[in-house]
């Protein structure tokens, strides 16, 4: 099944500043659901955006808490499970646990990271947004959902802030 | 920035020149392709012999019954390293020379690992059974000796895999998305699979950038703790040689040192072959000589450091390893090790070395010689020479070790040739954020 467009307007900039012009009177008329897009993160486009920092670490921080307890958990419960006694030494000894401990959290922890990423990502789904191969380049685009009516006026804004390219997507 | 992003100075030109690397190839490549085919072929054969005829062939009799296969899974973990300390610690620290090498690195470091890890597999002899080394119980109910450094081994080299793979292919999306979108037909329904749907929208941006950071972070104490598990493998065991607390620093530097070594062997032939020179520059050479330099000077002192403290311990043992290592029978071994590694490095301190290409990759193929051999010493010298003199013996490679080492090379070569010509190879993404974005005014 064909994916259903978002009807809006699609610009094109070459100017960080006329972008960052744009996304500044798009967010001074209260509107917060229009999508940038940009080849590389930048600091001038995150910094108009108002944007915070991301979620993901706790899921890193979980993940490595998680790992690190399975690591120590693992291999206590494991030399518990069937004690070997060797010279009187600790059947469970902490410090050559520590590597597994220290392995697995790192593990489960980049793993929940990028699990987190994708499951952060995907809340904002792109499905159905125009796009322009440009975007990877070395333009900046920006996607204002419109409906018809409400199209010529968004048109305005973004060519009044600097777009070389503007065009309405029904 | 000049020296940075020499030349390529816009966007566009950055992704047009990297996407370029990706057409159909040239003579050189191919070449190179087809020998490291080759290799791979031979190593495959001898493998198949080995499984026949068993591990007899490789030359395995006590003291000596691990030598060349464990040497190059020391090796090739080693190599891996300076992957991981190119992308992940130099970018904490936000070094911005990195930015144009890392991706090869990166991809260096995923096969080198791929490679060390067909070492222990091989070394096992009865290769079908390697799920023993996971942690479930044996038919008595008996789970894995955690003690024991080699089961530690096992977790260090597959986390090390898993995330370094994770890395290399979280950083490679937004580059596969720009590749997809310059390509038509068939190759960009390819690349659009590899791109996850990455659109470079604002909310992708901003987990995917605290994501690549904590991957970062978590890869840093990982690298350090890879090869110091390494280190132990031997350091925990109490063979004259091996059991020394300055194991764990000693491999590390010596992994990054031998990483570095890779990175231009592989690199110089490679910039040439993708036409990559005006992205991949002096500059570049010049940090990674740098980079050299300290570790090759930290070897130099833990060489120095292992011979006095084998005469400072008073143990008749310790001493006699290290003066066989020096005069004995494969006292050539010794000093390939000690003139390739502590003084070879230390033609960096001259600009003029750092600066010239020939010497750069003469000096790297020697550097890794001379890694090889540092491993080989290690394990091979230190088990010939134990606690029993009526049992020493010197250990030769047969025909079966060099087959596999070739077979390595060949493997290891193959997958990465592979993947500087399907994937992009210098990473778009991060040199076109050190670009200023052109401003209204006509500035950056």
């Amino acid at each position: 099944m064909a994916t259903r467009k978002v009807p809006g307007v699609l610009a094109s900039f070459v100017h960080i500043d006329a972008a960052t012009d744009a996304i500044a009177s798009l967010r001074g008329q209260g509107r917060r659901d229009f999508t940038v897009y940009s080849a590389a993160p930048n600091h001038e486009i995150e910094e108009a955006l108002g944007i915070t920092n991301s979620p993901v670490r706790l899921f890193t921080l979980f993940g490595g808490l998680t790992g690190c307890a399975a690591g120590f958990g693992m291999t206590i419960w494991m030399s518990r499970d069937w004690p070997l006694l060797v010279g009187g030494k600790p059947i469970a000894p902490i410090p050559p646990y520590v590597v597994m401990g220290f392995e697995l959290m790192v593990l489960i922890g980049a793993l929940s990271t990028v699990a987190g990423m994708i499951f952060l990502a995907a809340r904002n789904s792109t499905r159905g947004l125009a796009y322009h191969p440009s975007f990877s380049d070395d333009r900046i685009g920006i996607f204002v959902p419109a409906a018809a009516d409400q199209a010529g006026a968004v048109v305005e804004l973004l060519r009044h802030a600097g777009a070389t390219e503007v065009r309405h997507e029904a | 920035m000049a020296a940075i992003v020499h030349h390529t100075q816009t966007h566009a030109e950055v992704t047009r020149d990297v996407v370029a690397t990706l057409g159909t190839p040239g003579r050189g490549y191919n070449l190179m392709l087809a020998g490291a085919v080759t290799a791979f072929l031979i190593g495959a054969g001898t493998f198949v012999m080995l499984l026949k005829d068993g591990l007899g062939l490789a030359g395995y009799s006590p003291p000596v019954m691990w030598s060349v296969y464990i040497t190059t899974f020391v090796f090739w973990v080693g190599i891996g390293h300076a992957g991981t300390l190119i992308s992940a610690i130099l970018f904490l620290f936000r070094s911005p020379w990195r930015t144009a090498v890392y991706r090869a690195t990166e991809a260096m470091t995923v096969f080198a690992v791929m490679t060390a890890g067909l070492f222990p597999i091989i070394h096992i002899g009865r290769q079908w059974f390697f799920y023993w080394l996971l942690p479930y119980p044996n038919s008595r109910w008996l789970w894995p000796n955690f003690k024991s450094p080699l089961i530690w081994d096992v977790f260090a080299i597959s986390t090390y895999l898993t995330v370094s793979t994770t890395f290399l292919v979280v950083g490679l999306v937004p580059d596969v998305a720009a590749a997809r979108d310059k390509m038509t037909g068939w190759r960009q329904k390819v690349y659009e699979m590899f791109a996850f749907g990455w659109k470079g929208t604002q909310h992708q941006w901003r987990h995917y950038t605290r994501a690549y950071l904590y991957l970062a972070a978590l890869a840093t104490p990982l690298v350090l703790s890879v090869h110091s598990v390494v280190s132990w493998d031997f350091a925990m065991a109490i063979v004259p040689g091996w059991h020394g607390t300055i194991f764990a620093p000693y491999f590390v530097a010596g992994a990054i040192y031998s990483g570095v070594g890779m990175v231009l062997t592989l690199i110089i032939p490679l910039r040439k072959a993708l036409k990559l020179e005006h992205m991949i520059t002096e500059y570049h050479f010049d940090n990674l000589c740098k980079l050299t330099l300290l570790t090759g000077s930290i070897l130099f002192y833990a060489y120095a450091m292992e011979y006095f403290v084998a005469w400072y311990s008073g143990n008749t043992y310790e001493q006699v390893t290290f003066w066989r290592r020096a005069f004995g029978p494969q006292w050539w071994a010794g000093w390939t090790m000690i003139i390739c590694n502590a003084f070879v490095s230390q033609l960096f301190w001259f600009r003029k070395i750092r600066t010239n290409l020939t010497a750069l990759f003469l000096i790297s193929i020697f550097i890794n010689i001379g890694m090889w051999f540092e491993r080989w010493v290690i394990i091979a010298s230190s088990l010939a020479n134990d606690f029993d003199p009526w049992a020493w013996q010197v250990p030769v490679p047969t025909w079966a070790d060099w087959g596999i080492l070739l077979g390595s090379f060949g493997w290891f070569g193959m997958y990465f040739l592979l993947f500087a010509r399907t994937f992009p190879v210098v990473a778009i993404q991060e040199i076109k954020e050190m670009i200023p974005m052109p401003r209204k005014g006509g500035g950056h």
